[in-house]
């Protein structure tokens, strides 16, 4: 545990991604099995649940704290803190017995952590807490809690082990999600001891490719002709990967997302592929807004009432293998024509190509993006003719085209308490709109909340705002007068039943503080709702 | 006897800062007045531009040097203990540990006693008188890291950590952020204590401090401006600066080195990731929750009033194990600086 947590500790402050890879790498050299496995584990994807279980790891911290903190100091702390494996580990009593017992290795954690009942393992984690210093307390809830935030992608974790035994990050990337934590036939290979995991007929993740967004200077530099444009749709990216009767379907960051859509697993039941493509909720050929998509997601349990009101298909954009042959080094336009007939060939259900957007120039392109403004539209693609499918952002090769936001005046409302390095700072706000009272009168309704979009300095002075022009204060909200318009950006207006309003916004952000504004002359409940379906 | 006059009815917050009416002064105000009582020199508290000020001989040298010898029109310095009597009031300056020269406000009206703490230690520190303990009807107490998860190290162990990394990566300069004023000279004293006796190395912002603390006998050993040294003395050193040269274009002259950062906040990992700091050192130079807690506790105050920095989670605490305490939310303190 103490090497973990000095690692973890390390890793936190250092900034350069050269020592951080030397440090990673350092470790897994040095660090036994199957420590160094389950490390490796919980720096990727986080501990498996095969391994320790589903762990209420919530509700045990909980239980475990409420022994010793009033709830409202706890509340307080984490507000601060930001993170509650962090405020459990600073909060935890420190005793003499930390210094002296002889500390548990990741092996012991787990095997003391995978049995029992909730309260037995509840217990069990107490027991440990007792046995670790501040910051080894704080691996170890990262540990258990799965994947840790300490700088380090997974795939900066994947680099520094191939660097550490000499090899190229992307033969483990592709060897990746046929291993399973912690990894020993993996470190066998990698320090010679083994033959190369097999990948035998496991579908696997391949990494993917990502575009750039189209900046203003890009424009002069690229030619028409040496590109083709397909629509952005408003899913969500997915890698589906399907050989011997197994079907996976991947996040574009490589999570396994399959068990949340079975009936997609199905679609591609029998096939030997492995695509790209958009996933989204489409109901008799019509794409549903993305909230109805979100009610798909992280769903243990999918209901065939799920299954029946919110319909998931794929609208696919690239073939990178086919019958097991590797297309990744074929140009774009080789792989849309091998899509095509693929898919007109084997017919997958719930499934179509999205349709390239046919144009001659940049302008008639411009022409074409700026009419339209159909749902379920996200962006404009351009992809080069000639690239080849290559991992990662390459430079270059694929552009992204995204709508200018809407915007809207809305007025401040109520401020909250920010967390982490924002909790001396009111830097949540909820704002709102006017519409006539039931009595005839201008009433505010809030339309949104927004955490982002003004600097440091503007983050100061709406805090000296809001302090100076609170009217109540629940906890850590403040009611403020109506006296300030916030210009506020977001990406749609939605209908919804949750908010008085009617409406929800999609991701907005602060645009502007529009000192200057008469709150009065802020915009309405119409102008809002007229904006449903735009962007 | 008269019956006791309660101290909210003859000390409160007005626009200019807290005030004590009989006496017609104010303590640590945010605006210019006529007449003020100074805690100690940060600049949170110490401001110029007051015709009268009353403080320690060290919080008046202070000031003289962060804004010049006429910052006030009138300096009055009390000693430690010394009692003064202003239009009935009696006033008295008790030691705050915070930094060189701080002081606890003592004042007795009416049959009662407030203590404004200002800002306040029981942590050791070298560098100045160790805090000491008043008992008072109404205790006025900063909160600057008043939330249970701070719980400030020993300072001794935070420059073992400092001297470990530099051990371990010789040929690094070590830059050392730390509050300009009582917390740069702290930690040299501390570094020198743990038996480092090269020259240390001074951004120019914490020049003449350093310089006072020098001049009123606090021992420093070497220490010299980084402006004018050979860049090849100062290389794998001890640079000091304040934390805001950390990112500025200043740090590059030197390279490749570990900035390190010493601080209370530095106890959480966010805090310390958002400042970019390689070696996070948790040095506070004020109470951190337990001290805060005994402390008010040993005051045997009836009363808490919470002048700056986290008072919901103070106020909170307070009532739910019986005690009376409020929030003043005084404007102007800078609930982050040290
Ligand atoms: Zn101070
Ligand atoms: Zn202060």
């Amino acid at each position: 545990m103490q090497a973990f947590a000095h690692l973890l500790d390390t890793l936190v402050y250092t900034q350069s991604r050269n020592r951080k890879i030397a440090v990673l790498a350092r470790y897994f050299r040095e660090t036994p099995d199957p420590d160094r496995g389950y490390a490796l584990a919980a720096l990727t994807d986080g501990l498996p649940p095969a391994l320790i279980g589903r762990l209420p790891l919530r509700r045990m911290l909980a239980e475990l704290t409420s022994s010793f903190i009033d709830p409202v100091l706890y509340k307080l702390s984490r507000d601060y803190v930001g993170d509650t494996a962090e405020t459990v580990a600073l909060l935890w009593p420190d005793t003499s017995a930390q210094r002296t017992n002889a500390k548990p290795s990741l092996h012991d954690v787990i095997e003391t952590m995978r049995i029992g009942t909730t309260p037995q393992r509840t217990d069990a984690l107490g027991r440990l807490l007792n046995r670790l210093d501040t910051s080894e307390r704080w691996a170890l809830l990262k540990l258990l809690g799965g994947a840790p935030r300490v700088g380090v992608s997974a795939r900066l974790a994947k680099t520094a082990l191939a660097e550490a035994f000499g090899r190229d990050v992307s033969e483990i990337e592709e060897l990746w999600h046929a291993l399973e934590a912690p990894y020993g036939d993996l470190f066998a290979w990698l320090a010679g001891r083994g033959p190369k995991p097999d990948l035998g007929s496991k579908p696997v993740f391949r990494p993917v490719m990502l575009a750039h967004p189209i900046e203003d200077e890009d424009w002069p530099k690229l030619s028409a002709e040496d590109f083709a444009a397909e629509w952005k749709w408003d899913g969500i990216r997915v890698q589906i990967a399907a050989v011997g009767g197994d079907v996976k379907i991947f996040s574009r960051q490589g999570d396994d997302v399959s068990s949340a859509f079975p009936e997609i697993r199905s679609a591609f039941l029998n096939l030997n592929c492995v695509t790209d493509g958009e996933l989204l909720v489409m109901r008799a050929g019509e794409i549903a807004p993305f909230n109805d998509l979100q009610q798909r997601l992280n769903r243990k349990v999918v209901t065939a009432k799920m299954l029946r009101d919110y319909p998931a298909h794929v609208r696919l954009y690239d073939l990178l293998f086919e019958d097991g042959e590797d297309l990744r080094a074929l140009s774009f336009t080789e792989r849309r024509a091998r899509l095509e007939t693929w898919q007109a060939d084997h017919r997958p259900p719930l499934t179509d190509v999205s349709d390239l957007v046919r144009f001659e120039s940049f302008d008639m392109l411009r022409d074409i993006w700026s009419s339209t403004r159909d749902d379920g539209i996200e962006g404009l693609m351009l992809k080069r003719r000639d690239s080849a499918y290559q991992a990662g952002r390459v430079k270059g090769q694929w552009f992204k085209w995204k709508r200018a936001a809407l915007t809207l005046d809305c007025v401040l409302m109520y401020a909250q308490r920010g967390s982490g390095k924002r909790s001396s700072f009111y830097s949540d706000y909820t704002f709102g709109v006017w519409r006539e009272s039931d009595a005839g009168a201008a009433e505010l309704v809030p339309v949104g909340k927004a955490y982002s979009g003004f600097t440091d300095e503007e983050l100061k002075m709406l805090d000296k705002w809001i302090r100076t022009h609170t009217t109540e204060t629940f906890g850590p909200v403040r009611a403020v007068s109506p006296g300030l318009v916030l210009e506020v950006a977001f990406d749609a207006v939605q209908p919804s039943t949750r908010h008085k309003s009617g409406v929800a916004m999609r991701f907005p952000r602060v645009h502007r503080i529009r000192w200057d504004k008469p709150a009065a002359e802020a915009d309405t409940l119409e102008a809002t709702k007229a904006l449903i379906g735009r962007g | 006897m008269a019956s006791p006059i309660s101290v909210e009815r003859w000390l409160y917050p007005a626009e200019a800062g807290l005030y004590c009416a009989p006496g017609d002064f104010y303590i640590d105000p945010h605006r210019p007045v006529e007449r003020a009582v100074i805690t100690h020199g940060h600049s949170d508290h110490a401001r110029s531009g007051h015709r009268a000020v009353m403080a320690t001989s060290e919080t008046v040298a202070i000031m003289k040097v962060r804004y010049g010898e006429t910052c006030a029109c009138a300096f009055q310095s009390l000693a430690y203990g010394d009692i003064i009597t202003v239009n009935g009031v009696t006033v008295k300056l008790a030691p705050a540990g915070h930094i060189l020269g701080s002081a606890q406000v003592v004042l007795d009206y009416g049959g009662q006693r407030a203590v404004v703490s200002g800002d306040y230690k029981r942590a050791h520190d070298p560098t100045c008188t160790p805090f000491e303990l008043v008992s008072c009807d109404v205790f006025i107490t900063e909160a600057t890291f008043a939330l249970p998860v701070f719980r400030h190290e020993p300072a001794r162990g935070e420059v073992a950590k400092l001297l470990a990394s530099m051990a371990a990566e010789p040929e690094r300069t070590h830059l050392i952020g730390a509050y300009g004023l009582g917390k740069c000279q702290r930690m040299i004293r501390v570094i020198r204590d743990a038996g480092y006796d090269k020259p240390i190395y001074m951004h120019g912002a914490v020049v003449e401090l350093t310089k006072l603390y020098q001049a009123l006998c606090i021992e420093l050993g070497d220490v010299r401006p980084v402006a004018g040294a050979d860049p090849k003395d100062i290389a794998g050193g001890i640079v000091m600066c304040p934390p805001s040269a950390l990112g500025d274009r200043w740090s590059r002259r030197f390279n490749d080195p570990v900035t390190a950062f010493a601080s209370g906040w530095m106890r959480v990992r966010g805090r310390a990731r958002q400042r970019g700091v390689e070696l996070p050192l948790i040095v506070s130079d004020h109470v951190d929750w337990p001290e805060l807690i005994a402390t008010i506790a040993e005051t045997n105050a009836e009363e808490v009033w919470v002048t700056h920095g986290r008072d919901d989670a103070l106020v909170h605490h307070l009532a739910s194990v019986g005690r009376k305490a409020r929030a003043l939310a005084l404007v102007g303190r800078d609930e982050e600086a040290e």
